[in-house]
């Protein structure tokens, strides 16, 4: 990850070993607790939003398996799998009223832990997640990022294609293997099924806790129209468009992406 | 040695380069004009005749969504072939293992070409190129551990014939595994794989008594690869392999001059030269190992093998073994040179048409190919004495002392027979 836009934020940090998976987990501030969950292109382990929130919140960071600090056991194939883990990290870290916010896959990940189990959730806020399917067979919910060529790619994850903060030319040999990591990890949870799990649509009923959805407006690798049929499925969802923005509105306007999150977290 | 002809059945007709960005994955179907593929088919499925008529093996691939191959289901081009040739030896590289959903139906298919043949197949099995991925939507991450387990279930299914077996592993489940017909070759047909830059999993084919290609792989490059085979085997207590179970497919050409061969090579040369494709389809996350993969992100490697090599010519081609080509003596002193370059391999598949050469251009370099180069090289190198996995192969033997591959396999059956019945008769 480029540094020059987002410095790294600095708190404490462990592994923790459980049973499907080990975790790198970071730390900041005290408060009531926030789970962070990262997108695949984790821009938000550096955001400097984290700081703002550890001034109020415990912000807790869990690093998905496989994304630079532990690896992604080779048992676990789908999300769906992976969210027993983060299950099982809840548990272990005793945690209770936890706001949860998930960024993208992250958003994906939210729903996948609250159709299991709420109980230790009082609300969520995604942000652009994605995971399910809305349209029908020949429908192309989620361009393909795999298909295009880079400058393209990123025309669909960002309005403005120059504020993505990842510049690859620029890392060193050891930055690009992380990215390669990564970007491995991700292919291996979602290519096929394509971002989404066939099944998670039928259980999202089960999520009873207020949630939030932002959309970017001009979000090009899953339209807005996408977002807001996701929201329908969440029962006690609201749904909020910000303008100017794509797949990571809190990259690209953090100042009108902060507000609204802060405002939720309240 | 033994000596294979190749042609991809390309698409030759291509609109200009600058009004498409890719030949593979994306290219609309519209380009290809049924009329006048109709007569392509015929024209190469006739170069396998010819080549049987020679003296020749055939070797036949399959590639997918690609105007370099419109051979997209290799298994009906190996089937016409095993009916209209009589001793070529027919080398399938490879079913693309990986992308199969259905691996029994892929051991079906290789039973009846076998039988078809009277036992002439050779069966390769492929992970395929990673353009294949993006038609095939199969996971890139899991290609390998996917591509292996195929194989092994698909060499058990042609082993056992005493009734459906269970299997439930980690891709693949049937409940009743019975393939019919039983294979013509006991106890299958010889098979191989493909590989670049993994040497783990070179090591892993060899061991298992399966003959490892490589492609369009400059000398050095192959000897790296083979000795890497060679070392990791010898550092498991495991004999050096027979020439055998090593393979190279370089471009070739055969005039009777210099200028006419080199007339030749330039007109196969359009599989190198004609080989455009979106970056991003060479290097999808996952499939090559994560460093180089590291390496292609950051602009530090930029995806294709033979790219890298594409800029240098000609020349650079045939110093590195990549390209074959000259008059017969001369090309049998290239051949003669590479095998001693890198310590050896059994078969040589020349890779002899491609593009819209003229079927006569090639018909006279497999001619002189056949009836100039081949006579002098057949002899070479040596073959396994036994099958099965390499520490029951025992001692290689001089491929002199046999008639052919054919007759070599005879051989090295009769042995594999003797060995089962005698651990039979002891249990």
């Amino acid at each position: 990850m480029s540094s020059k836009k987002f410095p790294t934020v600095r708190g404490s940090s462990r592994i923790i070993n459980l049973p499907i998976a080990d975790f790198f987990v970071q730390q900041f501030g005290s408060g009531s607790p926030i789970l962070w969950l990262h997108s695949e292109d984790y821009y938000e382990l550096s955001l400097p939003l984290i700081q703002n929130l550890a001034q109020k919140y415990k912000v807790i960071v869990p690093w998905m398996p496989g994304y630079g600090k532990t690896d992604l056991p080779n048992k676990i194939r789908t999300i769906d799998d992976l969210s027993y883990a983060y299950l099982d990290l809840l548990e272990k870290l005793k945690l209770q009223k936890l706001r949860l916010v998930g960024f993208s896959v992250g958003g994906w990940l939210a729903n996948e832990i609250a159709s299991k189990d709420c109980s230790r959730i009082s609300k969520m806020s995604l942000v652009c997640p994605l995971g399910v399917k809305i349209g029908g067979p020949y429908d192309r919910d989620i361009e393909d990022i795999y298909y295009h060529p880079t400058a393209k790619v990123q025309s669909l994850k960002f309005s403005n294609p120059k504020q993505d903060p990842m510049v690859p030319t620029e890392l060193s040999e050891s930055e690009a293997f992380v990215l390669a990591r990564s970007k491995e990890t991700t292919a291996k949870l979602c290519w096929d099924p394509y971002f989404h799990n066939p099944t998670l649509k039928n259980r999202l009923h089960r999520i009873t806790v207020k949630t939030q959805v932002i959309w970017g407006s001009r979000n090009r690798l899953a339209k807005v129209k996408y977002g807001k049929a996701y929201a329908k499925l969440l029962p006690k969802s609201d749904f909020v468009s910000i303008s100017g923005t794509g797949h990571f509105p809190h990259v690209e306007r953090p100042d009108r992406f902060d507000p609204i999150l802060n405002k939720f977290l309240r | 040695m033994e000596f294979y002809h190749f042609t991809e059945f390309p698409w030759p007709y291509l609109p200009p380069e600058d009004e498409f960005t890719s030949m593979r994955v994306n290219l609309p179907s519209s380009v290809f004009d049924p009329k006048i593929g109709a007569d392509l088919y015929h024209s190469y499925l006739d170069q396998h005749k010819l080549a049987d008529e020679l003296g020749l093996n055939c070797m036949i691939n399959e590639h997918h969504q690609t105007a370099t191959c419109i051979n997209s289901a290799a298994p009906l081009s190996v089937a016409i072939a095993a009916r209209e040739t009589k001793n070529a030896r027919i080398c399938i590289l490879g079913n693309p293992a990986a992308n199969l959903r259905d691996p029994i139906r892929c051991a079906e298919e290789m039973a009846m070409i076998d039988n078809l043949s009277h036992g002439r197949l050779e069966c390769g099995f492929v992970r395929g190129v990673p353009y294949e991925l993006f038609g095939s939507n199969c996971n890139p991450t899991e290609t390998s551990e996917r591509m292996w387990e195929s194989v092994e279930l698909m060499q058990n299914a042609w082993a056992t014939h005493d009734g459906p077996f269970n299997y439930e592993g980690r891709w693949i489940h049937k409940r009743q595994v019975n393939v019919w017909p039983r294979v013509y070759q006991d106890p299958h047909p010889p098979i191989w794989m493909t590989g670049g830059s993994d040497v783990n999993h070179a090591t892993r084919a060899v061991e298992n008594g399966f003959t490892f290609t490589m492609f369009l792989t400059p000398a050095a490059g192959m000897r790296k690869m083979f000795d890497g085979i060679k070392n990791n085997l010898k550092k498991k207590g495991l004999p050096k392999p027979a020439d055998d179970l090593l393979a190279f497919m370089p471009l070739l050409a055969v005039g009777e001059t210099e200028a006419e061969a080199l007339e030749y090579i330039h007109e196969v040369f359009w599989y190198v030269s004609n080989n455009k494709a979106e970056p991003q389809f060479r290097a999808p996350p996952g499939y090559v190992e994560t460093p180089l993969y590291a390496n292609f992100l950051s602009g530090r490697f930029s995806g294709g093998r033979t790219d890298a090599i594409r800029e240098k010519g000609m020349e650079y081609f045939r110093e590195n073994g990549v390209a074959v080509y000259g008059t017969p003596d001369s090309v049998v002193q290239q051949i003669k040179d590479l095998y001693k370059k890198v310590d050896g391999f059994g078969h040589l598949i020349g890779m002899m048409h491609s593009g819209d050469m003229p079927f006569n251009h090639t018909e006279k370099s497999m001619r002189l190919f056949a009836e100039e180069v081949v006579p002098q090289l057949k002899d070479l190198g040596t073959v396994s004495s036994s099958l099965g996995p390499l520490k029951e192969r025992g001692r290689p033997i001089q491929a002199s002392k046999f008639l052919g591959r054919t007759d070599a396999l005879a051989n090295a059956r009769a042995s594999w027979m003797k060995k089962k019945t005698k651990k039979a008769k002891a249990a």
